[in-house]
């Protein structure tokens, strides 16, 4: 207002300023000179008090009610089961090994008779297995990616592969499908402390570096010696609960020095290489680093589940 | 496979408690699931002392005792025991004990007197067969003693997941062996004595009653007989039935359960035949051959008999399915009083694929398949006739038949040990081996530079490699005695599969996208493709099926991600969540024939379906559409730097599933990139779904293949750029696209234009019916100077003459 009534088009200063011209000459400049400092000093007392104005009706409330809500864009998130396979393949691809992947349908012969399971061998209770023709299976494990790489490459091996497996099973504690990663290191003197040593880094950097492990006498035909992995329980720490069944250790990886047939069955000398292998379960991972209860509720796909994540 | 300790006891001195016990046997391989006290029923069971007997006042065969418990004050208890006495010590079952027959004690009243406890019988506490009268306990015991520590009554089982290598530990004494082994090293079990006792031998020999043949010495290579006379068939001693009991096995008469009492200890499977039932008094090991085609088990099933399954035979007909289970024709009955019995070896192939194709798996064919100790069977049928001879009074015939066509050859192993120090990292001695190797019961033949002549026992059928030896010492060393170390490994590496990376980039950018990943089965259901309305000829219906499935609704794997997300809609929409974004990465399917694999490929698919916004305080909730799904996609291709995808109308041929006119294709340079549109109302329905939903489904490959390999950056405009707009009035039916297309053809003709994009769309009055009006803003740009209006009068108007031109388009006035 005080702008408009003084320096505006039709203001009283702006009027002046014009009449200048009107004015006598010898009056003109001292005239002007004094109206412009008014100008400026008006101009700047304005300015001032426009800022105060502005910072009071803060004060008085005037301004926004900051605790609205936000327009927000929203975020979603991975499926915890990628998150965990995110971060086991980070572990191990820190530790040098390759990624590899392959077909979630195999061939009976890469997912058994490679792997040292022929027909008919006991073995082949351990895993329930989903059948598409006589050598067509889904695969029941990731171990296939074994054959499958060695074929292929010449020591030394060093690989992940992760994905869905597959096993004809399904009550409170197994789902039909599920996800494993598998490692293998080939190369001249790798021994059983290997295994341990890599096994030992990954659990630490998985859990935490004080998590106690132990490693346990196992069987897989692909294997030899076998060992499973337990860790002290995450629930209990060891003293007992229902989640360790009482044991206070909890079963998270199974692994071994790869058996000697398998080198065979790819051509590998098995006078000159040794190496492990271990398996991991994803779910059963995921169970534990985010306390899941129930492993049916990973393919139910329920917003307040993955919500979660 | 359950043991008792106290059976394993019968081989082995043991000291350890039950707990150490099954720490060590987990840690030695054989892993213990569970430790239980078979006599936790004895709780709440004490020693009492009788005070007084009286007449019950109601009843003749009932007296009330004043008994005490322990307790303060005594207490009052019927007993209908003929044996009751003042004075006698005898055991009390007291209110909350549950006796093994599931009897819950507690206070009541028994005809009209009150009643506080009962006195038990040795039979009802499962500790004898007596049954007559109540316990009559010998001995100074303080009233209110627990009986099981006043008489040390204590046995405890262990129930051991066993791995399928270690058949020898499917027997006490092999279980005992183990235990052996970390005890007292060296110590080994004692096997019970089996010479028959002279008195028990009859004149007549085996050899003049029975003969054994065996015509597939492949599948049978060892087959032991032996005969007894005499046999007084019925019910087992209370030993006997203990000893089963405790393992899980149920007693059915004495002559069955000494055959199943000897595999239980020792591992080697036995069969009784009713000897009179054997025609000819023969035994015949062959195939079933095309003569037979069906065979009745001793449970009264029938069988389908195939030619290659290995059958004993009588001189007539099939008595047994070898290795599995015995017939109905010959087994033990109450009349039976001359006994054959079979301890024999057979081919665990051959077993595991009668067993399977008959659907019976036994205790026998469980350790057949696994293979039994080829030297072992002598022993065992000696052990059982020696048993059976006892309990059933029988008489043994003299010899034994031992048809042995196909003599096991010993396992012995050439041991490198610097090899078994490489694979396991230690440095183990020549005679640190050979005393870990021993106390399992290898012999060490020589030993000379490191080299060992290993001779491996014929039980230990899993051990027939160096590597299996390294795993013995390993094993019993302790897996976590041995050094933890690291490889040494060159640091040298293949590049990341781009695939991996592509997929991580693409969550990534969902996830920013407000989208949350699912994860469905590989496997759905059969009905899919009717449910999408697929044709005939879609290729979507070459499904891979699945022999065995769970259920019809998991039977076929998915040609399509498409079903998956629909069922998970319709999980939350019934759980209130109705509006959802979701995304899939994972595999479909295409059948390539009957004995191949499939064709694999990965799709990235997605799902959105409710509200844009919800009702907030800035602005009203408003419904989804298909420009959002296609905003996700245009969002996710420009993240990825894929430029220039086009999109066009699906045809119903190939997106059935879509709503009429609500589907688009969409292409680059010609490559189908996938699908995008509105779920059809009947779809809906099939999944039952009641509100809209959108779906894309977008080839990883192709997707990948148009991705950028490398960004390039540009220098950034030096200049200011001038827009202009252009609106044009089009018939209704003419698209945006096409418009953009011609636009873009002009603008790739001149340098100067940077960029256009659609600011308004009209349709209605003021306009004519059947028209729309589009208003484009283009935008110049110069690298080399500032244009002005006037720079670009010319190029502008050309483009503005020249859609009109195309589009038959008026100007607005």
């Amino acid at each position: 207002m005080v702008s408009i009534r003084y320096l505006g088009r039709k203001g009283i200063l702006t009027a002046f300023l014009r009449s200048i011209s009107t004015l006598p000459e010898d009056q003109r400049p001292a005239a002007g000179k004094n109206a412009n400092i008014l100008k400026t000093k008006l101009e700047k007392a304005i300015a001032q008090a426009r800022s105060f104005m502005a910072a009071n009706s803060m004060n008085q409330n005037m301004g926004i009610d900051v605790t609205l809500p936000g327009r927000r864009r929203g975020y979603g998130s991975t499926h915890p089961v990628t998150r965990v396979l995110d971060e086991i393949c980070g572990i191990f691809m820190r530790l040098g090994f390759d990624i590899v992947e392959g077909p979630e349908v195999e061939t009976d012969y890469y997912n058994f008779e490679a792997l040292n399971i022929p027909k008919y061998h006991p073995a082949r209770d351990m895993q329930d297995t989903f059948y598409v023709s006589d050598n067509i299976v889904l695969r029941t494990h990731t171990s296939p990616s074994q054959p499958r790489t060695m074929e292929k490459t010449d020591p030394p091996v060093r690989i992940v592969s992760a994905g869905k497996v597959f096993r004809c099973d399904s009550d409170l504690t197994h789902t039909p499908m599920f996800h494993q990663i598998e490692g293998l290191m080939v190369d001249e003197n790798i021994s059983f402390g290997d295994l341990k040593g890599v096994l030992t880094t990954f659990v630490h950097q998985f859990f935490d570096e004080h998590t106690a492990l132990r490693f346990r006498p196992s069987y897989f035909p692909f294997t030899e010696p076998s060992a499973e992995v337990d860790i002290r329980c995450v629930m209990c720490k060891g003293t007992g609960c229902r989640v360790c069944s009482k044991t206070g250790w909890l079963e998270v990886l199974g692994s071994g020095m790869v058996h000697p047939a398998v080198f065979e069955n790819v051509g590998y000398d098995t006078g000159k290489y040794t190496g492990f292998a271990f398996g991991v379960g994803i779910e059963r991972m995921a169970m534990l680093k985010y306390g899941i209860d129930d492993i049916r509720k990973y393919f139910e796909n329920d917003m307040r589940f993955l919500g979660q994540f | 496979m359950k043991v008792s300790l106290s059976w394993i006891k019968e081989y082995i001195q043991v000291d350890l408690a039950p707990d150490e016990i099954a720490s060590k046997l987990t840690m030695a391989g054989l892993e213990v699931d569970a430790v239980e006290n078979l006599y936790a029923y004895l709780d709440g069971i004490v020693v009492a002392r009788v005070m007084d007997v009286k007449k019950h006042p109601q009843a003749d065969k009932l007296t009330c005792c004043t008994v005490d418990t322990g307790r303060d004050e005594p207490v009052q208890i019927v007993c209908g025991a003929p044996n009751v006495r003042q004075g006698m010590l005898s055991a009390c079952a007291l209110p909350g004990a549950v006796l093994p027959n599931d009897l819950k004690i507690k206070k009541s009243k028994l005809r009209g007197e009150v009643s506080e406890g009962m006195l038990c019988s040795a039979a009802e506490l499962m500790l004898d067969a007596d049954a007559a009268g109540i316990m009559d306990i010998v001995g100074d015991y303080k009233p209110g003693t627990p009986l099981g520590q006043a008489l040390d009554i204590s046995d405890t089982v262990f129930e051991i997941d066993l791995t399928p290598n270690r058949p020898d530990c499917l027997s006490v004494m092999g279980v005992a062996r183990e235990i052996g082994a970390f005890t007292r090293p060296g110590q080994k079990i004692t096997k019970p004595d089996v010479t028959f006792p002279p008195q028990r031998i009859s004149t007549q020999s085996i050899h003049d009653h029975a003969r054994v043949e065996i015509k597939d010495p492949d599948l049978c290579p060892r087959y032991s007989a032996g005969l007894l006379f005499d046999v007084a068939v019925g019910p087992s001693p209370f030993w006997l039935c203990q000893r089963l009991e405790s393992v899980g096995l149920t007693p059915i008469n004495n002559v069955v359960d000494v055959t199943n009492f000897v595999m239980m200890e020792t591992g080697q499977p036995l069969h009784a035949f009713d000897y009179d039932n054997l025609a000819r008094g023969r035994i015949v090991v062959q195939k079933a051959g095309s003569s037979t085609s069906e065979f009745t088990t001793l449970d009264s099933k029938i069988h389908k008999l195939e030619p290659d399954m290995l059958m004993i035979c009588d001189g007539h007909r099939p008595v047994a399915l070898a290795g599995v289970m015995g017939g109905e024709n010959s087994e033990i009955s109450q009349g039976t009083t001359r006994v054959l019995i079979e301890s024999a070896c057979f081919n665990p192939v051959s077993i595991r694929r009668t067993a399977k194709r008959t659907g019976i798996a036994t205790d026998a064919s469980h350790r057949f398949e696994r293979g039994v100790d080829p030297q072992g069977t002598v022993y065992a049928m000696q052990r059982a006739m020696t048993l059976i001879a006892e309990i059933c009074d029988a008489t043994i015939a003299k010899d034994i038949i031992d048809a042995y066509p196909l003599s096991a050859a010993p396992v012995r192993i050439n041991l490198d040990t610097r090899a078994l120090n490489v694979r396991l990292g230690t440095d183990f001695s020549t005679d640190e081996i050979t005393d870990i190797l021993a106390s399992v019961e290898f012999g060490i033949q020589a030993s000379n530079d490191g080299h060992m002549a290993v001779n491996v026992p014929s039980f230990r059928v899993d051990v027939v490699r160096p590597e299996d030896l390294s795993e013995e010492v390993a094993r019993l060393w302790g897996y976590n005695q041995i050094q933890t170390t690291y490889p040494a490994v060159p640091a040298k590496g293949r590049p990341l599969n781009p695939v991996i990376s592509a997929r991580s980039a693409i969550r990534h950018i969902f996830t920013g996208l407000s989208f949350y990943e699912a994860i469905n089965y590989n496997f759905i259901s059969k009905d899919f493709c009717d449910h999408l309305l697929l044709s005939e000829s879609d290729p979507r219906r070459n499904v891979v099926q699945i022999v065995n499935p769970l259920s019809d609704q998991m039977s076929v794997l998915r040609t399509s991600l498409i079903p998956g997300l629909l069922d998970n809609m319709r999980k939350n929409t019934s759980q209130q969540t109705d509006t959802l974004h979701l995304f899939e990465i994972g595999k479909r399917f295409f059948s390539t024939g009957e004995d191949t694999l499939p064709e694999e490929s990965e799709i990235v698919a997605g799902l959105i379906t409710g509200s844009r916004r919800h009702q907030t305080w800035y602005g009203k909730k408003q419904p989804l559409d298909f420009f959002d799904l296609k905003g996700v996609v245009e969002d996710l291709f420009d993240a990825l730097g894929i430029a220039g995808a086009e999109y066009a109308a699906a045809g119903a041929d190939t997106c059935p599933y879509f709503e009429s006119g609500h589907g688009a294709q969409v292409t680059k340079d010609n490559t189908a990139l996938g699908f995008l549109g509105k779920i059809a109302k009947p779809v809906l329905k099939h999944f039952g779904l009641k509100q809209d939903a959108y779906v894309f489904e977008l080839d990883l490959a192709a997707v990948m293949g148009q991705m950028p390999r490398q960004i390039k950056a540009l220098p950034l405009p030096r200049f200011p750029s001038i827009s202009q707009d252009i609106t044009l009035i089009v018939d209704h039916q003419v698209p945006v696209g096409d418009v953009f297309g011609q636009m873009k053809a002009i603008a790739g003709e001149n340098e100067l234009v940077e960029d256009m994009f659609l600011f308004d769309l009209f349709e209605g009055s003021p306009l004519a019916e059947g028209k729309k009006s589009l208003s484009f803003r283009i935008i110049y740009r110069s690298d080399v100077k500032t244009l002005t209006e006037k720079n670009i009068r010319k190029l502008h108007a050309g483009i503005s003459s020249r859609l009109v031109e195309v589009f038959h388009a008026d100007l607005p006035e």
